[in-house]
């Protein structure tokens, strides 16, 4: 997201020097001013159809999101939907008393706090030992770690609802191996969530770990040679070379994994529903009950936006912070 | 010059390489021991679809079944139509990465080589449009589905994706390095900026293409949330959804760990050959979105 902002400042530079230029030679290029207007005419029909489902299947359900949000919106007004009465800010007011709803942003954070370092730290360790001396056998490696990122969600987690089984599981099986009782890593309040961490780093690591070979491969291998010179150890040069000129990936990686993790669904779908007694209920997971099996759509709208609202402080927060510290 | 560097850095050469032949057996034990941790969840679903019902809870485990069986599969396509599911889930995909090819690419031309007016606002709109998480849409898409009476049909389920921000940022990407003198050239012969786009911009960017079709593609057929809101009637489930259905009532799975297991094999394996056959492309991608 780093690179969004700077992006546009990018094409808003050359744009408005480009429209400065343009509107002084108008009086004189004629020819030049009527390629503009075809250009103009062509620019917008070629964005028309983007523009159309942007406008009906993206811009209109986050404003009507945040219009349900402020009305009592019920199973009967999805028939009916301008019947739906206006009751201010009472949904918001409730939330915030809901200790269900408390309990699902506290999970939230939980998975966030500890997944997103985890995925993090470990997606760069597995970068930086693809990145070092390995050559044989490196796309092999690459490959295996980014598989579980392709595979479908909702196979991975039947897959590893049955790996953490208490009793035919392979977890379970491995610790009957050397004498052990596995715990009921699901069932239990305690060891739920963490389960479902450890789940979600398998799977994402892989992103990670590509983001960083990339910006590993984009250092210049003569600032690592100079490092070398000047007798740097390994770790020396890891601290002060890789870690510094990786900030921008870190930075993107970090952005990602983030807003992933706090709209966190399928694994506590599939795989604990929730429980036990809503230890993994998550503000997402919490939301499509709400808004799908009870029908309290405006209710699950304020959810939404609640949770929109962190994701975009959490975004801006983390681009302040890590940004301000590269200066 | 050459002459003063070659020396010290010869040298240096000899330093790390020294350190590196006891680091690197390191390297390859540590990345050994991470790819079997990766994999075994795998492993692990591969060998349990083929165990009978009784080596699945054996205790001690069984690791390797003394007897393959297809019983699970049998099992599992009595109670799920699974060729049904599957085709609802390619057809689906097929319509999502088709129409994003097309319409991501349009606006990816237009925001690359068209000046026109409005244009950095649309623009700013596709990286705003990146950041929106897509949780946020569903309770209105809903209603909008139902009143358009299109919940249970492949347009409800195509349309709310059928143009991706991710492509045109993709596309537009990929086609800023194309010379502006070559569509000069083009436009100077009187080509429509219709057949520009069409017979000389799309042939150019194939490679985008392809990366474009792979991650469309499987972002489709991985897809949850909304194909489970938009589907009641399960002749029009796509296989996760399904998949999902059957896990969690435990009426129907009535716990056989052995059919979920071949379940998840029969969705993960096309998955996982296509990515395989395929890889390069994806890590390409995904370092292109991500480093410029």
């Amino acid at each position: 997201m780093s690179t969004s902002t700077t992006t546009t400042e990018k094409a808003a530079r050359p744009a408005k020097a480009g429209a400065g230029a343009s509107a002084a030679p108008a009086p004189g290029g004629g020819r030049r001013k009527r390629t503009l207007g075809m250009q103009n005419a062509a620019g917008w029909l070629f964005s028309t159809p983007f523009l159309v489902l942007f406008a009906v299947f993206m811009a209109f359900p986050i404003l009507a999101t945040l219009a349900m949000s402020f009305t009592d919106f019920g199973l009967r007004n999805v028939t009916r939907p301008w019947e739906a009465e206006f009751i201010g800010f009472e949904n918001y007011v409730e939330l915030f008393g809901d200790e269900k709803f408390l309990k699902s942003l506290f999970n939230t954070g939980y998975f966030v706090v500890v997944g997103v370092p985890l995925t993090i730290g470990i997606g760069l360790v597995v970068a930086v030992l693809l990145n070092n001396g390995i050559d044989r056998a490196r796309t092999f490696f690459r490959v295996g770690f980014y598989a579980p990122v392709v595979t479908t969600i909702v196979a991975v987690a039947v897959v590893w609802r049955f790996v953490l089984d208490p009793s035919d599981g392979l977890i379970a099986g491995l610790f009957s191996e050397v004498g052990w009782t596995a715990p009921d890593f699901l069932g239990s309040e305690a060891l739920a969530m963490p389960s479902l961490i450890v789940m979600a780093v398998w799977r994402n690591v892989g992103t990670v770990m590509v983001l960083f070979i990339a910006g590993l491969q984009a250092i210049p291998t003569e600032v690592r040679e100079a490092a070398k010179l000047d007798g740097a150890s390994v770790w020396q040069e890891f601290r002060s070379i890789t870690i510094p000129l990786l900030r921008p990936t870190v930075l993107y990686a970090t952005v990602i994994t983030t807003i992933g993790y706090l709209n966190v669904f399928e694994e506590p779908f599939v795989m604990t529903q929730g429980g036990p007694s809503d230890s993994t209920l998550t503000v997402s997971l919490n939301m499509y009950r709400e808004g799908f099996n009870f029908f309290h759509m405006g209710y699950a709208s304020a959810m939404a936006y609640v949770l929109f609202v962190v994701i975009m402080g959490i975004t801006v927060l983390q681009l302040r912070l890590l940004k301000d510290n590269t200066k | 010059m050459s002459a003063t560097s070659s020396a010290p850095v010869k040298n240096l050469d000899k330093g790390p390489r020294g350190k590196r032949s006891v680091a690197r057996p390191l390297t390859y034990v540590l990345l050994s021991l991470g790819l079997l941790v990766m994999s075994a969840p795998f492993l692990w679903m591969g060998i349990s679809a083929f165990k009978t019902q009784s080596e699945l809870s054996a205790s001690p485990p069984v690791w390797i079944p003394t007897e393959w069986t297809l019983t699970n599969f049998r099992q599992l396509l009595d109670k799920l139509d699974l060729p049904l599911y599957f085709m609802n889930s390619v057809i689906v995909a097929v319509l999502v990465t088709v129409s994003n090819l097309v319409f991501c690419s349009m606006l990816g031309y237009a925001l690359a080589k068209l000046n026109f007016v409005g244009r950095n606002k649309i623009f700013g709109l596709v990286l705003g449009a990146l950041m929106v998480p897509g949780n946020l849409m569903l309770l209105p898409l809903f209603v909008l589905m139902s009143k358009l009476q299109l919940i249970d049909s492949y347009a409800g389920l195509v349309l709310p994706f059928a143009a991706g921000a991710f492509g045109v940022f993709l596309m537009r990407q990929f086609m800023q390095s194309i010379p502006d003198e070559l569509l000069e050239a083009a436009r100077m012969d009187g080509a429509s900026e219709w057949y520009i786009f069409w017979r000389i911009v799309m042939p150019l960017v194939k490679p985008a293409l392809a990366t474009l079709s792979i991650f469309t593609f499987l972002g489709s057929w991985n897809n949850f949330v909304w194909p489970l809101i938009a589907t009641n009637d399960p002749e029009k489930y796509t296989l996760p959804v399904a998949l999902a259905t059957f896990a969690t009532d435990p009426n129907k799975a009535g716990g056989s760990n052995g059919m979920l297991m071949a379940g998840a094999f029969l969705i993960v394996l096309p998955v996982l050959v296509v990515f395989i056959a395929l890889q390069r492309h994806f890590t390409q991608g995904i370092a292109t979105a991500g480093m410029k």
